[in-house]
């Protein structure tokens, strides 16, 4: 059973009130009708699937009912961090240990990147 | 290989069953195979097996990085049947079922297949318009069924509550009476004997840690116990498949999720067929041991451990014990879980890839034991020919681009 941080009821939670949705930060392309079939398959049905670190999109489906990240390790399921939507990880493949200053630095492309997250 | 029959039996009780030979041997690596299959399942072995059988591919290896059957193989609830919507599927499954009604007969070992039959139950109307849809569609691709109604399933299984007072009653089923269930580590073993006896090399405890690829075509794998060569590689790894094909460049539509199953305390015997349920989330069967086997449903999220969570083993038996009350006070005995690599419209990738004579066979998520010998066969046609079968073409990767998709998801009675 998963003890899961939501970042906006600022509390743990008992796994049985969220629900995950899949792969966290997938942009969608921002003019589908131009897109390729490649493209398009692409956005719809390839997923990253790491044994490892992995960003995944949660939701607090019994409670505030709100969209946010989880960082977490898909084999020994270590929930690493929470993030509100728009927010970086800082923890990343890269970065396994967290990384927490790169993630302040940025925080200032968090604003750009925001309208494309989902 | 010596054949085992009832002689044998009697023959070897006179030294107190201790001169059995090895089911298989453990052979050093050689430097070359013409073919060689990534995954030691019962998938990677049936492919290996009909390889050097039906085709003529004699110098084949099977690579296992742990022990033969040890994955999904051993963990699955060892459910058969056929009773798939689409065409492309049906015809996948019941290929199986057809080498499933002689499995044991051409392997010489008893797999233990019992074809006890499968319900799949209805508890809305909308789920009995699309039983009535299955079972018209499986009898059009001749693969038997039956839509019954409330009181044909409590003639068949007498202790299910199919009152009208249930939270969630049920109103009716589809009924495949070839369907049954098998032995699932019989069928890796049977398969590893039969294999070896045609001159299958079977690598156990060797891991595949990278491929040899030269100007678009392969020409062998890198493992802990060196390099082996050969030209056409086949991967069978279920839920490790996508980072197999990592390891080849490769990016496949795949999700590895952990699915579990359960078994109670032997009980006597109880329930003589399978009952799913895809309502309420639940499927059933009691084994020749008595332990009722209990699937559940796949836990949502991305995993690689093998095991599941509890919420999903609660929602279960809740399901479990919604359509029988009278198993309410069983105790179970034994949870583990399996990763199983889901596709996004729940069918199988059998496939080329971009690298020449590199080929997949994964993504049969929360279903792939039903296909073993089916998935065996035809994917050692398309490793023999090089050309796909006619049976596994539709379930090319390209149909993630095409747009042709397989979409059994719940119109199979496919329990997600």
């Amino acid at each position: 059973m998963f003890h899961i941080y939501c970042p906006y009821c600022g509390e743990l939670r008992e796994e049985e009130e969220f629900h995950p949705r899949g792969q966290a930060h997938l942009a969608r392309p921002a003019d589908p009708e131009a897109c390729t079939d490649e493209e398009w398959g692409d956005y719809l049905f390839f997923r990253d699937n790491p044994r490892g670190i992995h960003h995944e999109l949660w939701v607090h489906s019994v409670g505030c009912r709100k969209f946010f990240n989880i960082t977490r390790h898909t084999v020994s399921y270590e929930i690493l961090e929470t993030y509100k939507m728009g927010e970086l990880p800082s923890f990343t493949a890269e970065h396994s240990r967290g990384n927490s200053t790169e993630a302040a630095s940025r925080q200032a492309q968090v604003a750009q990147q925001a309208g494309v997250h989902v | 290989m010596q054949r085992y029959s009832g002689f044998g039996l009697v023959k070897h009780a006179l030294s107190h069953h201790e001169n059995w030979q090895r089911q298989w041997r453990n052979p050093a690596p050689k430097k070359q195979y013409d073919v060689i299959i990534v995954g030691g399942g019962g998938h990677g072995l049936a492919t290996a097996y009909y390889l050097a059988k039906e085709f003529g591919v004699k110098n084949v290896a099977v690579i296992e990085k742990g022990w033969l059957g040890g994955g999904n193989t051993a963990r699955n609830t060892t459910i058969v049947r056929s009773n798939y919507l689409w065409d492309e599927s049906a015809a996948l499954y019941e290929h199986s079922m057809k080498l499933w009604e002689g499995l044991s007969q051409d392997l010489n070992y008893n797999v233990m297949f019992s074809q006890r039959g499968v319900l799949n139950l209805g508890h809305t109307l909308q789920d009995m318009r699309d039983i009535q849809r299955r079972v018209n569609a499986n009898r059009l691709n001749g693969i038997d069924g039956e839509v019954l109604d409330a009181r044909g399933v409590q003639a068949l299984v007498p202790i299910m509550d199919c009152s009208k007072n249930a939270r969630y009653p049920v109103l009716g089923a589809s009924w495949q009476p070839r369907a049954g269930v098998a032995r699932h580590d019989a069928v890796a073993w049977g398969f590893a004997r039969a294999a070896d006896a045609q001159g299958v090399d079977i690598l156990q405890q060797t891991e595949v840690t990278g491929f040899k690829i030269r100007d678009g075509q392969i020409y062998g794998v890198h493992t802990n116990r060196g390099d082996i060569e050969a030209k056409t590689v086949g991967c069978v790894t279920a839920g490790n498949s996508g980072v197999l094909a990592g390891m080849a460049g490769i990016k496949l539509p795949l999700e590895s999720h952990p699915l579990q199953a359960l078994v109670s305390e032997p009980l006597k015997p109880v329930l003589d067929t399978v009952v799913m349920s895809n309502h309420v989330h639940g499927y059933i069967s009691q084994s020749d041991k008595g332990d009722l086997v209990i699937g559940a449903g796949i836990d949502g999220y991305n995993g690689y451990g093998q095991r599941g969570s509890y919420p999903t083993v609660e929602h279960t038996l809740q399901a479990i014990v919604e359509m029988f009350p009278i198993f309410s006070r069983v105790r179970m005995n034994r949870q583990w879980g399996g990763i199983v690599d889901t596709c996004p419209d729940a069918c199988p990738i059998l496939s080329k890839t971009r690298v020449k004579g590199l080929y997949f066979n994964c993504g049969w998520g929360t279903g792939g034991f039903k296909a073993t010998p089916g998935s065996g066969h035809v994917f050692a046609a398309s490793l023999a020919k090089g050309e796909m079968h006619s049976i596994a073409a539709p379930f090319s990767i390209d149909r993630f681009h095409s747009g042709a998709l397989v979409d059994e998801h719940g119109a199979a009675g496919v329990a997600h």
